[in-house]
């Protein structure tokens, strides 16, 4: 998770104050309809199996929590498109963030690699919005840990701009340009009730 | 804000589940992820300050330590300045000076990491004071409840022997009750702690009659060190009254645990065939010794300020 976007759930008690605040949903404006998240993970699922060759070797990573979620309707859509079962978990990349010092500890978040592994695969990690970049580093920390891919790509719902180290994804739902007083809030289903990408004002809290 | 782990009362419920979270999901990183080190605890110096013999406690904590990437400094009484008459103060502010970031601390005297905690400026936490408590062994006795019974609220907790010299009693009536688990203490009178009917818990001599509804039978060693009288006319008799044999193993619940926090005296208060049955969760409290030691270091030292524990 990066700053800006929408506060994991389950956090630790009494981190409030340190961790960067989003803005309140309520006052966000919409950029995604359900309709327009649902085509843009179609469209990159069809990107990944042309990208791919196939989807063959592909194990998809979902950073927790909304990456996973992400991760796992990919997964889907590939197998109603081609009927292939994509090996997909998740990696939770709290304990290598660059910013651990900076803040309270937090609760971890599920790590489930798939039985196949990761040795000698294509991982897709899987995030909701690429902000700085610093998610992606440390998941990139996470995965040298959990074994040697054989090359790794970077699947994102949301592109917000403002890189701060030298990442760029293979696969964007959507690219939204934004200012850094604005937050992206993306809403899934299984978390929000409804599917949404929304852009909102920024209340940018201590170290973010 | 500087924060230790001194006791199990300093808990709060959402403090000790986030300890038993955490800890699961390090578990999994370690063991089904095999993810033998991870660099949170990176340049962070943990001293081992032990003035009490431990095999467990100790490895424990220096294998939980060196998985999180953190240097360990081994320091035991024997062989140290403390045999030259170092108070315990001068030692501490010894390794102070060195660097260290966290003391963990054992020794006989009931309530010397409360002290500890005064005199410096690092993180302290208790792995074991005298007859007073052993709060990382409670966190990782209720994982080990938590894992076989998938919760610990309603759990009805036996804890049998030596109640009066035992710090993990003490600190697993404190923690469990802080979850909702129901514990009765059995042990003979002489070994009941005064005051023990002020304890948020149940007490009896009767073993027999608690044992058919208990989930979880914790066995106690009897700790001849800490006594300096008889309080029980011989073992044989302890045995018989106090000892989990196989005979009483057979009036458990069929989902029913046995657990001992260890070092175990065989033939005393276990029988061995009910140390190495498949009730006994002794090796399992040992493993997840490993991964609730790492939860409860990454919480008090992985962050700008320690997530749980005793506020300064």
């Amino acid at each position: 998770m990066t700053a800006g976007q929408t506060a994991p759930p389950g956090g630790v008690p009494g981190a409030a104050p340190q961790r960067p605040v989003s803005g309140d949903p309520a006052a966000a404006k919409p950029v995604l309809t359900a309709a327009e998240v649902a085509r843009a993970v179609d469209r990159m699922a069809h990107e990944l199996l042309e990208k791919t060759g196939g989807g063959a070797d592909v194990v998809l990573l979902g950073i927790p929590t909304r990456g996973t979620t992400i991760a796992a309707r990919l997964a889907r859509r590939i197998e109603a498109f081609e009927g292939l079962v994509v090996p997909t978990g998740s990696l939770d990349i709290t304990l290598y963030r660059d910013d651990l010092r900076l803040k309270s500890p937090r609760a971890l978040e599920e790590t489930e690699v798939p039985p196949e592994g990761i040795d000698g695969k294509l991982v897709v990690l899987v995030d909701d919005v690429l902000f700085s970049g610093r998610t992606v580093r440390a998941a990139l920390d996470a995965l040298a840990d959990l074994g040697r891919p054989r090359a790794v790509q970077l699947a994102v719902l949301v592109d917000r701009g403002h890189r701060e180290l030298p990442i760029r994804a293979d696969y964007v739902g959507k690219n939204i340009p934004t200012s850094l007083r604005e937050a992206v809030h993306v809403q899934l289903t299984e978390h929000d009730g409804q599917d949404a990408v929304l852009l909102g004002p920024a209340r940018l809290g201590p170290g973010s | 804000m500087k924060r230790h782990l001194l006791s199990a009362a300093d808990l709060t419920r959402d403090d000790a589940l986030l300890v038993l979270d955490t800890a699961e999901e390090l578990a999994q990183l370690t063991e089904r992820a095999t993810v033998k080190k991870l660099p949170t605890l990176r340049g962070r110096t943990v001293v081992n300050l032990f003035f009490e013999d431990s095999t467990r406690t100790r490895t424990s904590f220096e294998l939980a330590a060196k998985r999180l990437s953190a240097d360990v400094i081994n320091f035991s009484a024997k062989g140290s300045s403390v045999s030259k008459g170092e108070t315990l103060k001068d030692t501490a502010l010894t390794l102070e000076a060195m660097g260290s970031d966290a003391v963990v601390i054992r020794h006989s005297w009931s309530g010397a990491p409360v002290n500890l905690a005064r005199w410096v400026k690092g993180s302290v936490i208790n792995a074991g004071d005298g007859t007073h408590e052993h709060p990382t062994q409670a966190l990782l006795d209720a994982y080990t409840m938590r894992q076989r019974h998938g919760r610990i609220e309603g759990l009805r907790v036996t804890i049998v022997g030596d109640v009066l010299h035992s710090r993990v009693a003490r600190s697993n009536v404190l923690l469990l009750s802080t979850l909702g688990a129901d514990v009765t203490l059995v042990a003979p009178p002489t070994l009941l702690p005064v005051g023990v009917e002020s304890w948020p818990c149940e007490s009896t001599y009767d073993l027999d009659a608690v044992l058919p509804k208990s989930d979880v039978v914790m066995m106690l060693r009897v700790q001849r060190e800490r006594m300096g009288a008889a309080y029980f006319p011989s073992t044989r008799e302890y045995s018989r009254r106090y000892g989990l044999d196989v005979r009483r193993v057979t009036t458990l619940k069929d989902d029913a645990i046995v657990m001992h926090p260890g070092p175990m005296v065989r033939g005393m208060e276990i029988a061995p065939e009910v140390a190495d049955g498949v009730r006994s969760t002794i090796q399992e409290q040992v493993a997840n010794g490993v991964s609730v030691r790492m939860a409860v270091l990454y919480l008090l030292l992985g962050g700008a300020e320690s997530a749980i524990g005793t506020p300064e």
